[in-house]
């Protein structure tokens, strides 16, 4: 079964068509880089499914289980939404980080505050919270910032902070986990950094669908790509279907400008 | 000695509305702004009305409406000049203080809602976890200049009649002695100079970060 399904999404600001009905789906561990021109809608699929924004149409499935219906008008509850949410993670262009944390609390803020709705919180929260320490700092290591913990973000580069909102989005456990071009914020230097930050967890098996112009890594990393055009998935294969063999002619122009 | 006194008396006034415009004016700014930045848009109007009033006349007017108004528009006339000069020292503050506020909220960036929003916040954690925190520090270095404004501002009091320190030390002058009218400006270069210490205290505690 599919662990997302993404069905007939489309998102207009006022007159503005953005998406026009997008449609995919995407397997447990599998890896997709989405590319497209500028202005193409990428961004705006991703805010979609992550509820940044409402999509004006369409439906959204996790794990067969539907958890956005444009056509559902019903109020949901904070709790509701909120379990609908983390069922994702999204790493920003921007990082986003909280300034005021530190490194090690950048990760552990949310954990500890989901942690209070736990039965066993009040007797055992020092476990607890020791536990999520632990899973931090691990997750703070794999990314190479284990000398990092006490840091603030504005004492860290870019490559840097965006290591850590990479951890911190793993903290929660998502089961799939959105990247909206990790690197276009950073120097070119710095891009090589990510990049293996984000391979390595391909290798652990990790569900991504990560928003990238590089189409190099693009290539080595996914399994499929989605090519985006004017709000819908125009090519949508594997790596060598899409960049090597792209049937579409806009797919090739884009790829020629790119490449 | 008695005209040092009388000067401490009066100086007992300016603090006092001092010390009651903080406590009330700095609450009663947030439900202000909040009541500016509200979806409900007659509130988030009528507010900013208000504000712009408020901010748009002069605090002495202000205190002779407070004073005369009651008793001249409703019948009910202002028993005390000192509540007179309480409410409206503290709805005058108050107003400035919400267009600091809001400008301290307004300036924190979507992404850091957006950041608490996909990490599974609720809204009322994204403010008290996230928002707020950096807001106060925004808002420090301007309400440390309001604040000491308000210091000398509490001298205007003395127009509807409230003994403050310069009206203590005018009756020496009519007396002839020059000494305690100037004396006055020494409470008011204490307490600002008091009040800047603090200031920069706090803002340098916060310094441990910038963005
Ligand atoms: N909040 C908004 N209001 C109005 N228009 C918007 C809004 N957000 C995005 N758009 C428009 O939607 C279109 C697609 O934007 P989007 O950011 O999704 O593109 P993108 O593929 O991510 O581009 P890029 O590669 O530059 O990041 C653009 O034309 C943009 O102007
Ligand atoms: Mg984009």
């Amino acid at each position: 079964m599919a662990i997302l399904e993404v069905k007939n999404i489309c998102k207009s600001f006022g007159d503005t068509e953005v998406l026009n009905g997008v449609n995919f789906s995407m397997e447990k561990s599998e890896i997709i880089a989405v590319i497209g021109s500028s202005g193409s809608g990428k961004t705006t699929l991703l805010r979609c499914i992550n509820f940044l924004e409402t999509a004006t149409e369409g439906e959204i499935w996790v794990d067969g289980e539907c958890i956005f219906d444009a056509k559902d008008k019903r109020k949901i509850t904070a709790e509701e939404m909120r379990k609908r949410q983390l069922n994702f993670g999204l790493v920003f262009q921007s990082f986003n980080l909280f300034p005021q944390y530190s490194v090690l609390e950048n990760v552990t803020l949310a954990p500890k505050l989901m942690a209070k709705e736990r039965p066993d919180y009040k007797t055992h929260k020092k476990e607890i919270f020791a536990e999520i320490e632990e899973n931090a700092k691990e997750l703070l290591d794999r990314v190479g910032l284990s000398d990092k913990l006490g840091s603030y973000p504005c004492e860290l580069s870019g490559g840097q902070q965006q290591r850590v909102s990479i951890a911190r989005a793993l903290a929660l456990n998502p089961k799939i986990l959105f990247f909206d071009e990790p690197t276009s914020a950073l120097d070119p230097e710095i891009t090589n950094e990510i990049l293996k930050v984000i391979k390595d967890l391909a290798k652990k098996q990790i569900t991504m669908i990560i928003v990238t112009h590089e189409i190099e890594f693009a290539r080595s990393v996914a399994d499929r790509i989605i090519f985006m055009n004017e709000g819908v998935v125009l090519e949508d294969g594997t790596p060598d279907e899409v960049i090597n063999n792209p049937k579409n002619e806009r797919t090739k122009a884009f790829l020629s400008k790119m490449l | 000695m008695e005209k040092w006194q009388s000067l401490f008396d009066g100086f007992g006034f300016n603090l006092l509305i001092f010390f009651g415009t903080i406590i009330a004016a700095v609450p009663l700014g947030l439900v202000i702004t909040f009541c500016t930045m509200s979806r409900f848009k007659p509130l988030s109007y009528l507010s900013k009305l208000f504000v712009w009033i408020i901010r748009g006349t002069p605090l002495m007017l202000q205190l002779f409406v407070f004073l005369y108004g009651p008793g001249l528009l409703l019948g009910i006339p202002m028993k005390s000049r000192l509540t007179a000069a309480f409410i409206a020292f503290i709805i005058n503050y108050a107003a400035y203080f919400s267009e600091i506020y809001r400008g301290g909220i307004e300036s924190i960036s979507k992404g850091q809602y957006e950041a608490g929003q996909v990490l599974g916040l609720t809204k009322r954690q994204v403010f008290s976890k996230i928002v707020l925190f950096q807001v106060i520090k925004r808002i420090v270095p301007p309400m440390g200049n309001e604040i000491i404004t308000l210091v000398k501002d509490t001298s205007l009091v003395r127009i509807i009649g409230v003994a403050e320190i310069i009206m203590s030390a005018e009756r020496f002058s009519k007396q002839g002695f020059i000494w305690p009218l100037f004396s006055t400006g020494l409470f008011f270069l204490a307490m600002c100079g008091l009040l800047t210490l603090l200031f920069n205290y706090i803002e340098k505690k916060l310094n441990y970060y910038h963005t």
